[in-house]
């Protein structure tokens, strides 16, 4: 799972059947620092996430498993809003 | 999922049998303001009957199989939705 910071909301109307209702978020991946890593891309929301908030999502085919049975074409689905987290410099 | 600009088509006669009855068209990715983001041009299957220059939600990899109709076909990237509207708030 990676985190990230959701920056924005995609409205697509013409899309597959089994996206109908499902919210679709544009995210930026964060590395640990909070800094934006590498380039945004669009997620599926299934806890209900909103603009602003950190979140992590996992990625590839499991994206798709938060909306069993329906398959959902899924690659990165957001499944965690972050409260904070914590880095133990010590470990590097 | 990624979003991409659709800027051509792909006509191929010879192909696996599974493609065959499939649109292919050429996609650009480009960030969230619909700027291309510099990575390569892909060839992806239409699942939603999207046309050139409009701007669409690609899904990839395994998960491309799961868009409509695409089971079990040697597909990597699949178009699932065309985008309306992209509102991005703060960006990176």
């Amino acid at each position: 799972m990676q985190l990230a910071r959701v920056i924005g909301e995609v409205v697509s109307t013409m899309k597959d059947a089994n996206l109908e209702g499902i919210k679709l978020l544009m995210v930026q991946p964060i590395a640990a620092s909070g800094e934006a890593a590498g380039r945004p891309l669009v997620a599926l929301d299934s806890v209900g996430a909103g603009v602003g908030e950190h979140v992590f999502y996992v990625r590839g085919k499991e994206a798709s498993f938060p909306f069993s049975p329906v398959e959902a074409p899924s690659d990165a689905t957001i499944i965690g809003i972050v409260d904070h987290w914590d880095l133990d410099h010590r470990a590097g | 999922m990624i979003v991409a600009k659709i800027v051509g088509t792909v006509v191929a006669t010879r192909k696996d049998e599974r493609l065959v009855s499939n649109k292919l068209l050429v996609a650009r990715p480009v960030d969230p303001h619909g700027k291309p983001d510099g990575s390569n041009y892909l060839v992806a299957v239409d699942t939603v009957d999207a046309g050139v220059g409009e701007t669409v939600l690609i899904v990839s990899g395994s998960s491309a199989r799961m868009a409509s109709g695409m089971k079990d076909c040697p597909v990597d990237a699949a178009i699932v939705g065309i985008i309306d509207t992209i509102e991005i708030h703060g960006g990176r």
